[in-house]
């Protein structure tokens, strides 16, 4: 929805993507020549066939892999300072990656611990927030005794404070049960709505990507040179109840068709 | 109280078999210097005690020095090994391959090098303990959560953050893997340094009276030589207890 309403302000890319290119040494490049603009504040969904290097992408964009060619930047944050990890990005792992010899508490404020904020600063930062992400009454609970959707949400509380406007969520539902699923991604848009980050999220679930975004991205080629739009216009606050909705049912049909032509021409250059 | 319940089994059992040695050695009428009446090893403890307070803490101070040596060069050696890729590539392979050595057969050697006093003693038991400390720690270190390690990266740990904030914590439970079998190994190491030449200990102290057949104070020496291992390793899970109760199972 948020086609029509951004005002000029939110227009600034939260994340620019110029001429990237990759290739793991001696194999097929992965991306070549890849541009991508994502407006601040947006929720961004990348829907591919495995193996197309979606993960990849998002080693480069937390700065743990260099591109070959072209450049990343990213809203607020500093480019490539250090040993090539580039601040500003909450970077989620598909699995949660929790510290089993720290509480909830501990594992949540590591970003801000790392960032050079003192214990108790960041100590108090994750407490406030705690409540609001359905965790109040945790903080001093270790990994093991959280419930999978629970420690999901350690996860990504830890890199909506580890980062800055940018987050990473490399298919963090992937490995939950549907019920939990469809809670926790009620949860997210809940949060979201409330934080309106700049959100690139992976994923295979297609109702996912369209239950969760402004705009659901499609890699189109190999190696990708273009990822394939497609707006979701759908009213926000949304809801698990917008899945039934006739429009989200037509886009779905046509993000099924794009995929289903792409994936056609997959086979046939590779036959 | 109910811990205490769930050890009662084993408690039971082992009075059941001191029972099966102080009656068996009396109905079977086995002489003294094969296995002592059980009673005559408690006084023979209770006569000798002073004595063999002596030898004891001479051997548990061996034991307790050449383990603190080898956590020391154990956990050194373990971080080069994992900070450098040579090293890993030269030096790990040489240290877990070094394990199949009879260490026994090396122990004279320490003598040799360290003479009859304290020195070679402590040096046999580093011989004992080095390794296990070593290679566990080491595996520790290599078998850290890589994922965990790369989203620490992202947040912009450096070097020095990514070894304390997480190889460290990673590898714990390995050392202390590591750790309890040194503990338990130690006594045996410095009980072999005192047989290779040495004037006191408990180790010289159970040579010198199996030389004279006194089965009784042979037996007191090992019985206390074992409380020592057995004393040791439970101090080494306390410690480990006390530092990662509260993870279980990762």
């Amino acid at each position: 929805m948020s086609g029509q309403q951004v005002t000029v302000e939110e227009r600034h890319a939260g994340l620019s993507i110029k001429g990237l290119t990759y290739r793991f040494d001696g194999e097929e490049p992965l991306f070549e020549g890849l541009d991508l603009d994502i407006p601040q504040g947006q929720f961004v969904s990348i829907v591919a066939a495995s193996g197309m290097g979606k993960t990849t992408l998002f080693r480069l964009l937390a700065g743990l892999l260099q591109p070959n060619a072209g450049t990343i930047r990213v809203a607020g944050a500093g480019q490539g300072h250090g040993q090539g990890s580039r601040s500003g990005i909450g970077y989620m792992p598909q699995r949660d990656c929790l510290m089993p010899w720290r509480t909830v508490l501990d594992n949540a404020a590591i970003g801000l611990e790392l960032a050079g904020v003192s214990k108790r600063d960041a100590r108090s930062r994750v407490l406030e927030l705690l409540p609001e992400l359905g965790l109040a009454g945790t903080e001093t609970k270790y990994p093991h005794e959280l419930s999978g959707g629970m420690r999901q949400r350690v996860s990504f509380l830890r890199s909506l404070l580890g980062g800055g406007e940018l987050l990473l969520l490399d298919e963090p539902f992937s490995a939950l049960d549907a019920m939990t699923r469809v809670s926790m991604q009620q949860w997210l848009l809940q949060v979201w709505e409330k934080h309106r980050k700049t959100i690139l999220f992976i994923t295979h679930d297609i109702d996912e990507a369209l239950l969760l975004s402004d705009r659901v991205l499609i890699a189109a080629t190999r190696p990708i040179t273009k990822l394939e739009p497609l707006e979701v216009e759908l009213p926000r606050p949304r809801t698990y109840e917008t899945t039934l909705d006739e429009r989200f049912v037509a886009l779905k049909r046509q993000l099924l068709s794009q995929l289903g032509r792409i994936t056609s021409t997959l086979e046939g250059g590779n036959s | 109280m109910r811990k205490w319940i769930e050890k009662l089994p084993i408690v039971l059992f082992i009075v059941l078999l001191a029972a099966c040695w102080e009656v068996g050695t009396m109905v079977f009428d086995i002489p003294p210097y094969i296995i002592p009446r059980l009673s005559d090893v408690f006084a023979a403890i209770g006569d000798n005690a002073a004595l063999l307070g002596k030898h004891f803490v001479i051997t548990l101070w061996e034991a307790l020095l050449g383990l603190t040596f080898s956590i020391l060069c154990g956990m050194l050696s373990a971080i080069w090994i994992d900070s450098s890729s040579l090293a890993r590539k030269t030096i790990y392979p040489l240290i877990v391959a070094s394990q199949t050595i009879p260490i026994i057969a090396l122990s004279p050697i320490m003598v040799m090098w360290f003479g009859y006093e304290m020195g070679s003693k402590v040096a046999v038991v580093i011989l004992f303990t080095f390794f296990p400390v070593a290679v566990n720690t080491a595996d520790g270190f290599r078998t850290a959560d890589r994922e965990i390690g790369e989203l620490l990266r992202s947040m912009g740990a450096g070097r020095t953050q990514l070894f304390l904030k997480w190889k460290i914590p990673s590898a714990l439970p390995s050392f202390f893997t590591g750790l309890k079998m040194a503990a338990a190994i130690s006594v045996g190491g410095a009980t072999l340094g005192e047989w290779l030449g040495g004037e006191a200990g408990l180790g010289v102290f159970t040579k010198r009276a199996a030389n004279m057949l006194r089965g009784d104070d042979v037996f007191a020496g090992v019985l206390l030589l074992s409380l020592m291992g057995v004393a040791l390793f439970v101090a080494a899970q306390f410690i480990e207890r006390l530092m990662l109760g509260h993870r279980r199972n990762g």
